[in-house]
């Protein structure tokens, strides 16, 4: 019986599984790496796409997918004006690691502390690294689990269809 | 619930759950999340696999949440049938049902939510309540949580209810009330000055206090236990410097053996960065500081009102991230921490063309200098031990020194090498009485070769080296992705002592060393929020730790699959 209830309820959450897209950001108190607090639901890029990417300094794919990114982020910026703010989840253990982690790399990222996994809830993200791509009216229209190298080509071509490049 | 029943309101649950959705286009938003984690089990008693009667365990959760608006709704169903071996961490979970449910809305400044709800006051010293799933960690209150913005830069929060503490069908409570409020001021926001638009300081105060019944028919327990934090924190452009500290009036509980001495903790912690360089100095000292919402809580992992996050890194690296991590001792401990990162520009002479990355890490800990109070009278004898805060006693319980160099030689290829010297007290930080600590020495390297834009291999060689425990690990895992959709990996890890054919523990000579391998193969596949993993193989016993305390995961052998989604 709860296999069968479990299991219809799964169907039920699969009919809807696209409604993530369209939807726009949560509105979540944040902080920046300075200590001031951003209401998320104000994070916006003058009609250009924005990419969230929830990373965390112990985790090896996110850092490996953001330093594969800082490669080319002017490019990308030049080309698109695409802005890619990294919400990072490490938690009061690792939390004061994340400034000198980022300025230590030389990234030029906005940076988002979430450290009680707020953002992350709200968003739904399971696990890190996670990505969501939003269009101009901030709407996500793509979302991406995981990093294998390469992934980044499939991301930035989806901005450059965005910003119709 | 008899089955006719369930089967005559399953339609109606779902045409309802879809009619919200569509509702939901115009209106609002629903969407959520779904994992879980399946393991069968194979017998394997050479490796102490472990072999539930169930042979199959599943873990699985889905998260659901609504919003219109001001208005947010959310809840989670979760199942254990049965947990994974050796999940969760404290109280056993069982059963399927509700873990989480609550409602929140806004007012203008005003935040309301009933029902569950995750929050931190400041560090978390006195006050954290989060989850972290694939740890089995949940402290959730159940209860209701008011914030409330009266001015800009003002932040104050209020909090009352009583926490999670297993799940049987639904998640139970604990016990013991938990009430708290905290205050902050941001300067820089508050105040619109020359000096706030470069620099910020913000200042915080809380309060929690626990009240549980005094049912000890011997002696007379605090029924409230109050506990208060103040913090501050400066920013600059290139600094970052913070401290907060946590005062607990006396809390005799199963975990201090009952002493009615208060406890405190101090946490401070100071950063500089600027583009290339990056350097961190932290250090706390804490003394009696476990602060439970029960005070016979079963275990160090139920119930904790607190977060004493350690003060070492976090490795990656399997070996050092799962054979011998730290974590905090919220009993007494000094510990410090150091690290510095930096990257030499492309062109410069260590830089090459490309740029290379140093991190250096140095971490470590000791017992807090503490004396024993003898018999004098009954007053004393209750009190337990003096203590000088900030003051390292003789025993280390921990030190890591790591140095991690990153450099892309060419466009394909790209190197990390990591070194790490680790002293570790197994007996204080495992719980494994009477073992000597362990040194070890390890290194790794890790290899990343793009054959294609989209393809690639991934190597990792890993040795740690000891005379102690275990004896020596090798660990080679190959990793290749097919971006954006697939992965294939292998791994083995091969535990042998080299000294001698006879094994030291515990000062003892003991039998021959027996010689493991743990092979296990993966297989990914990817797409969107969505995404499968399948392992088979051994694994190895490990280790995860959160705050003050770490949970063994038994060996075991079989297949596991793990899926997880996000919509």
């Amino acid at each position: 019986m709860k296999i069968t209830l479990s299991l219809l309820s799964f169907l039920c959450f699969g009919l809807l599984a696209s409604s993530q897209n369209g939807a726009h950001l949560p509105s979540v108190m944040v902080q920046t790496m300075e200590g001031r607090k951003v209401d998320t639901k104000t994070i916006s890029n003058d009609g250009k796409p924005i990419i969230i990417n929830f990373w965390a300094t112990w985790c090896a794919p996110c850092k490996r997918e953001l330093a594969t990114i800082a490669e080319s982020y002017d490019t990308w910026q030049e080309e698109t004006g695409v802005k890619l703010i990294a919400v990072s989840i490490d938690d009061a253990r690792s939390m004061a690691r994340v400034a000198p982690y980022v300025n230590g790399q030389g990234w030029d990222y906005e940076v988002l502390l979430d450290p009680n996994g707020d953002l992350k809830r709200a968003m739904n993200v399971n696990n890190v690294p996670h990505t969501f791509l939003l269009n101009g009216k901030g709407e996500i229209v793509y979302q991406h689990n995981n990093y294998e190298p390469g992934d980044e080509k499939e991301l930035y071509a989806k901005v450059k269809a965005l910003s119709g490049k | 619930m008899s089955r006719s029943f369930a089967i005559r309101i399953l339609p109606v649950f779902c045409s309802a759950l879809i009619g919200t959705a569509i509702q939901a286009q115009n209106e609002g938003q629903l969407h959520g999340n779904f994992s879980t984690d399946v393991q069968l089990y194979n017998q394997d008693s050479a490796i102490g696999a472990v072999l539930p009667p169930e042979r199959l365990g599943a873990n699985a959760w889905a998260n659901l949440i609504y919003t219109q608006g001001n208005f947010e709704a959310g809840g989670r169903m979760e199942s254990y049938e049965p947990s994974l071996a050796g999940y969760p961490a404290g109280q056993a979970y069982s059963g399927t049902g509700v873990g989480y449910r609550y409602i929140k809305f806004k007012v203008s400044d005003l935040e309301v939510t009933a029902g569950n709800f995750y929050e931190q006051f400041g560090q978390g010293l006195i006050f954290r309540s989060y989850e972290e799933r694939y740890l089995g960690v949940d402290n959730v209150m159940d209860g209701f949580r008011l914030k409330y913005k009266p001015y800009r830069g003002v932040y104050l929060k209020t909090v009352l209810g009583r926490q999670r503490f297993g799940f049987n069908n639904g998640a139970v409570k604990g016990v013991g009330l938990v009430r708290g409020v905290d205050a902050e001021v941001s300067l820089a926001e508050l105040l619109d000055s020359a000096w706030t638009s470069a620099n910020n300081l913000i200042i915080g105060g809380s309060f929690v206090s626990k009240f549980q019944e005094d049912r000890n028919p011997f002696l007379v327990l605090p029924q409230n236990v109050a506990a208060g934090a103040v913090r501050a924190n400066f920013t600059s452009a290139r600094w970052n410097i913070y401290g907060e500290y946590a005062y607990k009036v006396n809390d005799p509980n199963g975990r201090n053996e009952s002493v009615y001495k208060n406890g405190q903790a101090l946490h401070v912690n100071a950063t500089y960065s600027v583009k290339g360089l990056g350097a961190s100095l932290g250090a706390h000292s804490i003394d009696n500081m476990f602060y439970q919402s029960d005070r016979s809580a079963p275990t160090p992992f139920d119930l904790n009102i607190n977060f004493l996050p350690p003060l070492t890194k976090q490795h990656t690296y399997n070996l050092p991230a799962t054979l011998y991590p730290y974590a905090t001792q919220p009993n007494g401990e000094v510990s410090a921490q150091g690290e510095v990162f930096y990257r030499w520009k492309k062109g410069s002479k260590l830089g090459g063309k490309r740029g290379t990355k140093i991190a250096v890490n140095f971490s470590t800990a000791y017992a807090l200098d503490t004396v024993h109070l003898g018999l004098a009278d009954d007053t004393t004898r209750r009190l337990g031990y003096s203590s000088k805060f900030f003051t390292p006693g003789k025993r280390q319980y921990f030190q890591d020194f790591n140095i991690e160099l990153r450099k892309k030689v060419s466009d394909n290829w790209q190197f990390a090498l990591t070194y790490l010297n680790l002293l570790y007290d197994i007996d204080i930080i495992q719980g494994k009485s009477g073992k000597p600590p362990v040194h070890a020495d390890m290194f790794i390297v890790e290899g990343l070769h793009n054959f294609t834009d989209r393809n690639s291999v991934r190597f990792e060689v890993q040795h740690l080296s000891t005379k102690d425990d275990h004896g020596n690990w090798a660990t080679a895992l190959a990793e290749f992705t097919f971006s954006p959709h697939w992965f294939v990996a292998a791994m083995d890890q091969y535990n042998y002592v080299t000294f001698d054919d006879t094994f030291l523990q515990d000062g003892k000579l003991e039998v021959s060393p027996k010689r493991f391998h743990y092979p296990i193969g993966s297989v990914g596949y990817i797409r969107s929020g969505t995404r499968f993993q399948m392992n088979y193989g051994r694994q190895r016993a490990g280790i995860f730790c959160v705050g003050g305390v770490c949970r063994t995961v038994p060996a075991s052998n079989g297949l596991s699959l793990s899926v997880t989604t996000t919509f």
